[in-house]
């Protein structure tokens, strides 16, 4: 048994002690992450911590609660069931209250890679050494990251899973006087994160950003490369593909309706090799690959166990510990199938991120080449209106050669729309793991070429 | 073991292992919030967290580490750890770091609170909750929602020059929100505000937000949206309300004035600024309204506190004064590479982050007139308020911002009301147009504000009060 899986089967423990009659679930994760921080070419913020964290959730005489706590003494975990069975019976009726997931076996214990979880702070510092001497005298700033996730759930209907998933991951910019570039990648296994390739891609994008000109807004042809897609595919999982928003009509999402083009595939998958992230959820339901879109037609919404027994249908698998008011089930390991495998992506000359972005591009008579999004943010819930602006390197493409460096866009585009049917001209050979900012979500995104993004300004307004 | 005897032992650890300086803050944070949703209670969490973290400064790299033991060894591992991972620091150095001068503190600071939010019944709160979205959801609104948070933080500081400060803070607050289905789109209304209004109160400020009063208001503004036309495409005079207005100053001020954005700390992710230091003084910010002030000393409003998180004594600071930008945001060694000698803005949002430069209480002083006399004023324009969507680029320029709900202004009169209003702008030729501003001032909370990798949430405050503004670009639309 894992500690973590101890540390929760202690806690169902003195729940079955004090309130026999309680259903109660507990997930239990230790996080132990490392991040190197640079910039101006320089190191300057080193952290690291190691911190369990322990929730607990009871549904005790048709009330439900919860408590959490960073704290896993024997008495400080008395102290969290005290403090819950007592919250719990103060708290409102919860007549809509889903029940405990049963037991069930996951599939996989996870991706750990060794060399990740014992990375050591000169490990990551090597790394940022390296981006820093690729980029050849451009100024950088990013960060390396290693992370090691130990988790378990248990709770009194039976269940009992646990897991561990490693992750490290680069983002950095180089820096001229007028322009950045950027590299990103994220992996479960130490190898596949090289500084000096970041490093050097980088610096080629911001070298090639210098001279910017502004271009009148406008509909454009776009290419954008996976940093860019990454959001896009972000949105759609926080504020689309998410059973509570369906639920409550807040969702553009139509099952069974063909709303995107036909090459657009997206799975959630926690469940392959390499994965980072655990293959049960928060509330102990087993992940397996689950379609959200296949072939353009809407497969239907990732649930967990409330929105599900709302919708008259059985969880996915994919609760979240973020607050229930904002999001209920995140699909946090979506991936957008890439156009097949071809050859292994290259890095190329030039701006683009790699070969797989390069072979879009040549297959554009007028377009934008985007590298990343920005500050994106919902204009329109409904249809997924967004605006934000576009970041690290903006290209113009004619006749499929890329030739002449942009000055930044803000764009008013809705991004179902922007994926409709007709409307995806080409996707990537390949799909990258990108990190991603907030909380423990694992996105893989193939660039896209898009008939149409509606730039509404320049960033100089 | 105390906490204090836990951050002593953290820091004595860091500077035996060879730190030059270092500081270590406790903290223990309890947490509680509740939602609910049309009548039923949706979420509710009581939370507890307690650790050490560790800063330690070796030549000119900074070491964090954290742990959640405040046992002896723990503490000590902790503060060489710091100093191990600051040395690591080397492989890619700079110029070595200097901190701005400080006397060391002992003190202690509470932040003011009637009633312990903690104290007030769960059943009650929830009474409250389900009472209000229950009547909201029967009134209409398809999804009512309202919810409350409550922080109580006890922070124990330390540093190597003898600083030793503790300090407790009550933080609470909340709203309600309701979101109408229409045929296509979605309509929301809120009261206060969409995330709800905070402050360092107890549940005295919910009590004063008198939530259930607003429930039928907001409810009927979201319906009748649904049928209002839309927000005209063009440029015009507008007139903000004080709500939109504290957001505008978050973003296109407060972010903009963080020292270490202009310092090029952030440049990776958060960003830079427009701001460049050899300008400070003399750059012209906005018009000769505009007079920003940062002050952590306001009592109640959300980004108060005794002692930033690296010791230093709250103070008022001008950021702009007549239009002319003069201060910023800083953190003792943020100050010393800018070559300015005040800090104070240096803040965690818990014992295992990194303090870092944050917004405190950054806001407007009061204009010499009122909202009233602005609408008067206006024979054409538009007024926004009520925060729905933002966005600003990442030298803190170009901004859009979305408003809830927004009201033509014809011949001085408030007319009818636009749905899905939205702005654009350049930061310093927006505030530039500003030519009235009112003196009904509301120090608002926002206790969602990101910055920092890991990220950090931090909770700030912005004074603000209704304006006005000339030849804004308005209606932008996909």
């Amino acid at each position: 048994m894992t500690e973590m899986l101890d540390i929760a089967s202690q806690i169902i423990d003195l729940v079955r002690a004090q309130a026999p009659a309680a259903e109660a679930e507990v997930l239990a994760e230790l996080d132990t992450l490392a991040l190197t921080r640079f910039a101006n070419s320089m190191i300057h913020q080193n952290v690291a911590e190691s911190t369990p964290h322990v929730s607990l959730r009871l549904h005790l005489d048709g009330r439900t609660g919860a408590g959490s706590s960073t704290l896993t003494s024997p008495e400080a975990l008395a102290a969290l069931v005290d403090r819950t069975i007592a919250a719990t019976r103060l708290s409102p009726a919860d007549p809509t209250w889903p029940g405990l997931a049963p037991a069930a076996p996951v599939l996989t214990s996870g991706t750990v890679d060794p060399a990740v979880a014992a990375a050591t702070p000169e490990d990551r510092a090597a790394l940022v050494r390296a981006f820093v001497d690729a980029a050849g005298g451009l100024t950088t700033a990013g960060y390396s990251r290693t992370r090691l996730v130990e988790g378990a759930f248990a709770n009194s209907a039976g269940q009992s899973v646990s897991g561990a998933t490693t992750e490290i991951a680069m983002d950095g910019i180089a820096r001229t006087a007028s322009s950045d570039g950027v590299a990103r990648l994220a992996s479960a296994y130490l190898k596949d994160i090289d500084g000096a390739v970041l490093g050097a891609r980088a610096a080629t994008k911001a070298r090639a950003a210098d001279g910017a000109i502004e271009l009148p807004p406008g509909q454009y042809e776009v290419v954008l490369e996976p940093t860019a897609v990454s959001d896009v595919l972000s949105c759609l999982v926080m504020f689309g593909f998410d059973g509570k928003a369906v639920n409550e009509k807040r969702s553009f999402l139509a099952p069974g309706e063909a709303q995107f083009d036909p090459s657009i595939t997206i799975v959630d998958d926690a469940v392959s090799a390499g994965i980072c992230g655990f293959a049960f959820d928060s509330e102990g339901t087993p992940k397996a690959r689950t379609p959200i879109v296949t072939k353009g037609v809407t497969d239907g919404p990732v649930h967990d166990r409330r929105t599900a027994a709302i919708a008259g249908t059985t969880s996915t698998g994919h609760a979240s510990n973020e607050s229930r008011g904002w999001v209920d089930a995140v699909a946090g390991n979506a991936v957008i199938e890439p156009a097949g495998a071809g050859a292994p992506i290259t890095e190329v000359d030039g701006p683009a991120a790699d070969s797989a972005v390069a072979a879009l591009v040549a297959g554009v008579t007028r377009g934008v080449l985007v590298t990343d999004h920005w500050y994106t943010r919902v204009l329109d819930p409904r249809t997924l209106v967004m605006t934000g602006l576009t970041r690290n390197g903006v290209w113009l493409i004619e006749n499929g050669q890329i030739t002449q460096p942009l000055r930044n866009f803000r764009f008013t585009q809705s991004y179902p729309q922007a994926l409709a049917p007709g409307a995806v001209l080409g996707i990537g050979s390949h799909a990258v793991t990108l990190p991603y900012p907030y909380g423990r979500i694992s996105l893989r995104v193939p660039a896209l070429h898009l008939a149409s993004w509606n730039f509404t300004g320049g960033a100089s307004g | 073991m105390t906490e204090f005897d836990a951050a002593t032992a953290a820091v004595e650890a860091a500077i035996a292992a060879g730190a030059r300086y270092a500081d270590a803050r406790v903290m223990h944070r309890r947490l509680e919030s509740m939602s609910a949703r049309n009548g039923e209670i949706e979420d509710v969490d009581q939370g507890e967290d307690l650790g050490l973290g560790v800063r330690a400064l070796v030549g000119s790299g900074w070491g964090f580490y954290a742990v959640a033991d405040l046992s002896d060894a723990a503490a000590r591992m902790a503060g060489s750890t710091a100093a191990a991972i600051a040395k690591a620091s080397a492989q890619v150095p700079g110029p070595e770091a200097e901190l701005l001068r400080a006397e060391p503190v002992v003190a202690s600071w509470s932040s003011d609170c009637v009633v312990d939010p903690l104290s007030v019944g769960l059943s009650d709160k929830g009474d409250l909750l389900v009472s209000v979205t229950g009547d909201m959801y029967k009134a209409g609104g398809d999804q009512s929602t309202a919810l409350y948070q409550i922080w109580d933080t006890r922070k124990w500081f330390v540093s190597s020059e003898g600083s030793r400060i503790d300090q407790h803070i009550r933080e609470c607050g909340g709203g309600i929100s309701t979101t109408v289905i229409g045929d296509g789109e979605t309509q929301r209304r809120s009261y206060p505000s969409y995330r709800g209004q905070y402050g360092t109160r107890g549940w005295e400020l919910m009590n004063e937000l008198d939530i259930a009063a607003h429930g039928g208001r907001v409810v009927d503004e979201a319906r009748a949206l649904l049928t209002a036309p839309l927000c005209p495409a063009g440029e015009t005079t507008l007139i903000l309300g004080g709500e939109q207005m504290a957001l505008q100053i978050h973003e296109s001020v407060g972010h903009a004035i963080e020292l270490d954005r202009i310092l090029g700390w952030e440049a990776a992710y958060a960003g830079t600024s427009w701001l460049d230091l050899a300008q400070l003084g003399s750059l012209r910010y906005g018009s000769d309204l505009m007079n920003i002030t940062i002050d952590p000393r306001i009592p109640g409003a959300l980004g108060s506190f005794g002692f930033d998180d690296e010791g230093t004594p709250a103070a008022k600071r001008d950021a702009v004064r007549n239009g002319i930008w003069v201060g910023v945001l800083s953190g003792r060694d943020s100050a010393a590479v800018a070559g300015l000698n005040y800090g104070g803005s240096v803040r965690s949002d818990g014992w295992a982050r990194l303090p870092m430069v944050r917004m405190t209480n950054v806001g407007l002083e009061p204009g010499p007139h009122t909202l009233d006399e602005m609408v008067a004023a206006t024979d054409d324009g538009i007024m926004m308020d009520f925060n729905r969507s933002w966005s600003i680029d990442d030298k803190r320029l170009n901004f859009q911002f979305g408003c809830e709900i927004g009201w033509e202004i014809k011949n001085g009169k408030r007319g009818r009301m636009l749905r899905n209003p939205t702005y654009t702008g350049i930061g310093p030729k927006f505030w530039q147009s500003m030519d009235m501003l009112s003196s009904e001032t509301v120090a608002w909370g926002t206790p969602n504000c990101g910055k920092g990798q890991p990220g950090q949430v931090g909770h700030t405050g912005h004074p603000a009060a209704p304006a006005r503004f000339t030849n804004v670009r308005v209606g932008v639309r996909g």
